[in-house]
């Protein structure tokens, strides 16, 4: 479904802050692969994603997202292919427009957008019902504007969203990391039931190795722009954070030492 | 007591004009309402495309043109304005701001030469102008004020519908988020250009409206035009803005925010305020009400109360 070939990208290029964020990044998902990313600060995990998304362009190498060739479409046309939710809740969603308004958007993701009207009635009896699915009461608050929602409802508004056409590939970017635990645990949880549920194929990056463990088939450490561990299926289920943390100090030669992860 | 009894007295008898000049105005404040409040954009082209509007318009009726087809050339000649600067601003990073001082300061040499000197009159007599100050306090279909009234409820109307379309929810979306628009496939870049462009359009026409109300087209007639605007808009949502919820009435407290603006202006010009202090006094106003918010931020903002699951919360992490 989705093939990184040998990317590159480095930042800062001819100045003392140059730094080489993916070194000849290889990776290879599967249609239906649950693939959760982990690894220490720098690793490249959000530069993979932003390569991924086409926020900035690889220097060199190929993406394939379903066997179109991705590498020289601007970001806004790999929107098509791909849904995101970020790691800050207010990236993902429009405060100052209405939460259907949102999902309207979110609808012709991919989509020509013409003078037709911006939502229909149908529309919005659906948009009803899918809120209906988060739990959230926000299937009263259709016209609520988002900047009122707290961050929990906003990240889970952004995952249905990201969601709701289905796309090739969902991209989750530490997408719990700025909720508090038991707002996180829901979002994760919602997570993992809209991908299953839709047989999404998913990169999701985290800090929490528990979590990195418990969701998904597939799991990948990265460290230096490359990707040092990869396992999954039965391997993967019986994995334990100790074992993480073992495998990232043989094959970085050091220890995984960052608090984030550590505490997590 | 006389004197002020006299100058009080020929306050009403100006208001009409103040009125009119206002509710013109008005148009080209709508324009800086779409960029600067629905964009987020500073669109500062908006000084040279005003001028821009009426010397086309002008220059344009003078040789010939029906006036309503020469409102629509000043119309696509504000469109094209709108394009440089916001082809300056995505195809060639050049900060919005900037972008638009660039082109402002190439219009003036472009004015000039499609008037071929700084200012040129049109004689209400021989031409059949769409709106002048001659007809402003008769009571008649030709007065500039129904006439430009109905441009402008025409205008807000198409605003209104335009907005609620799918293109118009993804250009709303460029301006509140540009990483969400992005994400959800909308192409930004096309949007700010397609935004700039439609309100120096809306600029052009209103600066074309004018110089047929007053008679003339001038090159520095725009200069300030985007104070004039700002403080338009501001002095609309600050009268208005906890009555008028509904988009269509926003750009309608817009239209009058100018109006009212025009008709202080013109009061205080008849009281005697020295007409050459206008631009200061404009310009102070227009500061002090957008600094307004930021201080009251900074030194009024009232304490949050942490309450017991926040304080839960830091603990946990």
């Amino acid at each position: 479904m989705l093939d990184i070939c040998k990317v590159h990208k480095s930042f800062n290029v001819g100045t003392v802050n140059e730094k080489k964020v993916l070194r000849g990044l290889n990776l290879h998902l599967k249609e239906g692969d649950f693939v959760t990313v982990i690894g220490g600060n720098g690793a490249g995990k959000s530069t993979m994603l932003n390569m991924v998304a086409g926020v900035y362009p690889v220097d060199s190498g190929k993406i394939t997202i379903g066997g179109n060739d991705v590498t020289k479409l601007p970001e806004y046309k790999r929107a098509k292919f791909i849904g995101r939710v970020f790691q800050d809740p207010m990236t993902g969603t429009a405060a100052t427009m209405q939460i259907e308004e949102n999902l309207a958007l979110a609808a012709r993701r991919g989509k020509s957008r013409g003078l037709k009207i911006g939502i229909t009635k149908a529309e919005r009896e659906h948009y009803r019902e899918l809120l209906k699915t988060l739990d959230l009461g926000l299937e009263d608050r259709l016209t609520s504007k988002v900047g009122l929602l707290s961050g929990g409802q906003r990240q889970a508004l952004t995952l249905l969203m990201a969601t709701m056409n289905n796309p090739q590939l969902l991209l989750l970017d530490e997408h719990t990391a700025a909720l508090d635990p038991k707002t996180a645990l829901k979002v994760l949880t919602l997570s993992a039931k809209i991908v299953e549920e839709n047989n999404l194929t998913t990169l999701m990056i985290t800090h929490n190795m528990n979590d990195a463990i418990k969701y998904g088939n597939r799991l990948i450490m990265m460290n230096n722009g490359r990707i040092i561990f990869d396992v999954s299926g039965e391997e993967k289920k019986k994995l334990t954070t100790a074992d993480l943390l073992e495998k990232f100090k043989i094959s970085a030669g050091e220890e995984l030492a960052n608090d984030r992860v550590l505490l997590s | 007591m006389d004197a002020i009894i006299s100058t009080l007295a020929k306050i009403p008898g100006a208001l009409p004009g103040a009125v009119a000049q206002g509710l013109i105005w008005g148009i080209m404040a709508i324009g800086l309402y779409f960029t600067y409040r629905i964009l987020e954009v500073s669109d500062l082209t908006v000084d040279g495309s005003f001028a821009t509007g009426g010397a086309v318009c002008i220059v344009l009726m003078l040789n010939g043109f029906n006036p309503w087809l020469a409102l629509l050339m000043a119309f696509i000649a504000g469109l094209l304005c709108g394009l440089v600067t916001g082809l300056l601003h995505t195809a060639f990073g050049i900060p919005a701001i900037l972008a638009g001082i660039l082109t402002q300061l190439a219009l003036y040499s472009i004015n000039l030469k499609i008037i071929g000197k700084s200012n040129q009159s049109i004689n209400v007599d021989k031409y059949d102008l769409l709106v002048s100050l001659r007809w402003v306090k008769e009571l008649a279909l030709k007065n500039p004020l129904i006439t430009v009234a109905i441009i402008t409820v025409a205008i807000i109307a198409i605003f209104y519908w335009f907005f609620g379309t799918e293109m118009g929810c993804s250009i709303r979306a460029t301006g509140a988020n540009l990483a969400m628009s992005r994400a959800q496939g909308i192409n930004t870049n096309m949007n700010k250009v397609l935004g700039i462009m439609v309100a120096n359009a809306l600029v052009a026409t209103s600066g074309a409206l004018l110089s047929q109300y007053q008679g003339f087209a001038d090159v520095n007639m725009g200069r300030g035009a985007i104070v004039i605007g700002l403080a338009s808009i501001i002095i609309g949502e600050a009268v208005f803005g906890k009555i008028f919820r509904n988009f269509a009435l926003q750009l309608l407290s817009v239209s009058f925010g100018a109006v009212i603006y025009y008709v202080v202006v013109q009061v205080v010009i008849t009281i005697g305020l020295d007409a050459n202090l206008l631009k200061l006094l404009s310009a102070a106003v227009v500061a002090v009400f957008l600094a307004i918010p930021h201080l009251k931020s900074k030194y009024f903002a009232k304490p949050v109360k942490v309450t017991e699951d926040e304080e839960e919360v830091t603990e946990n992490a």
